[in-house]
């Protein structure tokens, strides 16, 4: 599913809203979840998982060809960890069975 | 501060002039659709935020951290999210 056909189906779900606006609300969301994420905050939604940003330090490296020493700079890594609900729905019934 | 449904859907309403009721329904239906997509088996790509996908687990030897005692860790499916280039840029 892309960006546009995820915006088809959410107007399907609500044809009060017009396609213009629902198009409009959703790039603006997505813009506001990226710049959260860049700026160091942690997005937590319910039952979907959470968002943050992971930091690798920076480390003293190798140039493997040459056996130098340099400096790897620090590395900043944006990470999703599902939430309950979602990965229960996603993972093969058997396996939670009972649980869900 | 941790950014939850609510701050998405009051700032969403504040740059779209659409009502919080409103928004709020639309940010819900933004991550049930996305949750509902994947249950299916779908992977969800939003380019320039990044795509959900699903990859297939297959069983492997473990233990009980706690008991040390050998455990098969069982075959699972699961999400995984790879930031867009976008996104990764501005990070």
């Amino acid at each position: 599913m892309t960006k546009s056909e995820l915006i088809k189906n959410i107007s399907a779900q609500y044809p009060q809203l017009s396609v213009r606006d629902i198009e409009m609300a959703t790039r603006h969301m997505l813009d506001y979840l990226s710049d959260a994420l860049a700026e160091g905050e942690r997005i937590e939604i319910r039952g979907f998982g959470s968002f943050s940003m992971h930091v690798r330090p920076a480390k003293q490296g190798r140039n493997p060809k040459t056996g130098e020493s340099v400096m790897v700079p620090e590395k900043r890594v944006p990470h999703f960890k599902p939430g309950k609900e979602l990965r229960e729905q996603v993972d093969y019934p058997e396996n939670t069975s009972g649980k869900a | 501060m941790t950014v939850t449904k609510l701050e998405i859907a009051t700032e969403v309403a504040y740059v779209t002039g659409l009502t919080v009721r409103d928004t709020k329904r639309l940010v819900e239906a933004f991550f049930d659709t996305i949750r509902s997509t994947l249950a299916s088996g779908e992977e969800v790509k939003l380019s320039g935020f990044g795509n959900f996908s699903i990859r297939e687990k297959t069983s492997r030897p473990g233990r009980n951290p706690k008991t040390g005692e050998p455990s098969e860790i069982i075959a699972r499916r699961v999400v995984t999210w790879r930031a867009g280039q976008t996104l990764r840029g501005k990070c």
